[in-house]
């Protein structure tokens, strides 16, 4: 079985999200990069699957050299390649493009995502690869087995979850409780260090939409104390100040 | 020409968030010079579609193939891409959930359009077709330039406040062929509570953390959200705990909400469960500690045991 697990290298989850250049660009100065906390969950599942079934897994990333620490990382943890395509990953359309033509090149089992990136938040990239490679995607994937080529798989679904059945190739975004985070060793750090990671340009310039400008959101105005023992009071300024019940 | 937008059935119900994503179709439409299109697949009847008119759309599609029946992503993507087609839409609008996050993925595959995932306010046309879009989860937002000829626009909730005429829409059947590969998957079991507050649709949210010490204390936290009508959440370590369900859980690795009203027990206030929320028009947080994080988002704040504080606070619901 091949794996290809789609990693994403974001800010922090504590990071003061701040801009520069007028609001333009993303200001990186002092940001800690992570690996994203749904592909963590997507690669941890793809190195239990590989530890039981027997599997490749490589690592995939559409990003800058900087997104390298985040691919050894994932290396470290028990992957056995990786490929960077060398682009700033410009929208969702244009990551999909990237993994949809390496997949095409070389087929993969299972293309395991996080259910979104932390950074954009779209949940698009892995429908857009199903459709591009004319399979079929599923996400928030919580749960994930596989019997020859069978995939088993629960989903979260509104108030809910519901159990799937469908035959591989698949592509999934994934999440909690797939699989709990990995950590990595001092082995495989050391040996992250010798394992291949190729960097491919880019397949196709799409760039169907671009950022013009951020905005920071406006700050909350500050809080109004009630007493714990006039709690009532709560409900009638919730009603006549505020206008929300 | 006409907007198009997809509007989603609960129940044989259009879904509140798809009522606000008609009404948002309508008014781009108004800007466009052209009309808004709903387009509806799975089982209704003909008085219900023609609600879609109310929020202004003057024409519904429904797709009602018994096929179509259990909501699939693949398949109502295809038919949703063939009614942009014989509308010739360039702009097509959907409410984010979990159905529609699903859908607007693949639509943007079929038709190569320009996607703006949680889109919160109308777009700017002056030049271009610019949309102020969430990201960071919550924490900034992106002024998008969609350059594609098809947009795609996934609304969150509570984007627009909605109003109602008392128009009502002509219903058309609409029938496209299906493809076979659209249902490649076979759903073997559903679990879905019925009858509560569905989370991500809800107006008003009582949510509960550690603070409440062990699932045999919910029935305070559920008590007042039945008495406002209110769907309940909760933090991390609590669905971690298993205290309660998964689908519950909000944050930047849960649901992201933005209700009218969120209200916070026993959450501390950590900058990951502040992601899911803070787009929450008014928030209300419970919690002992003075120095409790969450105070500092907050709208509203009581310095209190929520063993002591929930319950006057239901009462004082009941009272109204
Ligand atoms: C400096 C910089 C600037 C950026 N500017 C923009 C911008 O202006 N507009 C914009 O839309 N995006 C921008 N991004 C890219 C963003 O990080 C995402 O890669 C991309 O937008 C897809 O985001 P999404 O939220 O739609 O992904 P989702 O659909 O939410 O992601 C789902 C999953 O897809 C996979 N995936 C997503 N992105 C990648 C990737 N790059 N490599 C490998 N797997 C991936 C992951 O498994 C992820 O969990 C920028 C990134 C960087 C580093
Ligand atoms: C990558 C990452 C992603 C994460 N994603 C999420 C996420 O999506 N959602 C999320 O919620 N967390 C998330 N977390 C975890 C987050 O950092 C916090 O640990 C978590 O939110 C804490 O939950 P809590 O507030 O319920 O518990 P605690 O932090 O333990 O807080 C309990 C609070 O209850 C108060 N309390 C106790 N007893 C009472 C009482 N009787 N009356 C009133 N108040 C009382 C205490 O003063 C305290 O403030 C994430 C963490 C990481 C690292």
């Amino acid at each position: 079985m091949k794996i290809l697990v789609c990693v994403t290298s974001v800010p922090d989850t504590t990071t003061k999200i701040t801009f520069t250049d007028n609001n333009t660009k993303f200001n990186k100065a002092g940001v800690q990069f992570i690996t994203g906390p749904y592909d963590d969950y997507a690669l941890a599942r793809a190195v239990e699957l590989k530890e039981k079934l027997g599997a490749s897994v490589t690592v995939f990333n559409v990003g800058e050299a900087d997104a390298e620490p985040v691919i050894r990382k994932c290396l470290a943890i028990g992957a056995d390649d990786a490929i960077r395509v060398n682009a700033e990953p410009i929208d969702a359309y244009f990551v999909a493009e990237q993994i949809a033509a390496v997949a095409k090149e070389t087929p993969y089992d299972l293309i395991l995502m996080g259910r979104e990136s932390i950074d954009y938040n779209g949940g698009q990239v892995h429908g857009i690869v199903g459709e591009m490679l004319g399979i079929p995607s599923i996400s928030p994937v919580m749960k994930l087995d596989v019997e020859g080529t069978t995939a088993k798989m629960t989903r979260e679904i509104e108030g809910g979850k519901e159990d799937i059945e469908a035959q591989l190739p698949l592509v999934l975004g994934c999440q909690e409780p797939i699989a709990e985070w990995k950590i990595p060793n001092m082995r495989g750090i050391m040996t992250a260090r010798t394992k291949p990671l190729k960097i491919v340009q880019p397949a196709g310039q799409d760039s169907l939409t671009a950022v013009a400008n951020y905005e920071m959101p406006a700050p909350r105005g500050a809080v109004k104390m009630i007493p714990a023992d006039e709690a009532e009071t709560l409900i009638k300024l919730l009603r006549t100040e505020a206008k929300v019940i | 020409m006409s907007v198009l937008i997809f509007a989603e059935l609960d129940e044989g119900k259009l879904k509140k968030s798809s009522q606000e994503a008609i009404f948002y179709g309508s008014k781009v439409a108004g800007m466009m010079g052209t009309s808004a299109t709903a387009v509806v697949i799975g089982a209704a009847d003909q008085g219900e579609l023609a609600t879609a008119g109310r929020f202004g759309a003057t024409k519904v599609l429904h797709a009602a193939d018994g096929k179509l029946n259990e909501p699939n992503g693949m398949a109502y993507a295809s038919v949703v891409a063939a009614a942009a087609q014989q509308e010739g839409a360039k702009v097509v609008v959907l409410a984010k959930s979990s159905l529609g996050d699903a859908m607007a993925a693949r639509l943007a595959g079929k038709l190569k359009a320009g996607l703006a995932p949680n889109v919160i306010e109308l777009p700017d046309m002056s030049s271009g077709f610019r949309v102020k879009t969430s990201i960071y989860t919550g924490k900034a937002f992106a002024f998008n330039e969609l350059k594609a000829d098809v947009k795609i626009l996934a609304i969150k909730k509570n984007t627009i406040a909605t109003e109602e005429t008392d128009a009502t829409a002509t219903v058309e059947n609409f029938a496209p062929s299906l493809n076979d590969a659209d249902f490649a998957l076979r759903v073997t079991n559903t679990e879905k509570a019925t009858g509560d507050v569905l989370l991500p649709e809800a107006d008003l949210v009582v949510s509960a953390g550690r603070g409440l010490k062990g699932p045999e204390n919910w029935g305070i936290v559920e008590d007042l959200a039945k008495a406002l009508h209110a769907a309940t959440a909760c933090s991390k370590p609590v669905s971690d705990l298993d205290w309660r369900p998964h689908h519950e859980h909000v944050g930047q690795t849960g649901i992201k909400v933005s209700p009218n009203l969120y209200i916070a027990a026993g959450i501390s206030g950590a900058i990951q469960h502040l992601a899911g929320v803070n787009s929450s028009k008014v928030i209300v947080v419970i919690n002992k500690d003075p120095d409790a994080p969450f105070f500092k988002s907050a709208d509203y704040g009581i310095v209190g045991d929520v063993f002591e504080v929930l319950p006057k606070l239901t009462k004082a619901v009941q009272a109204l």
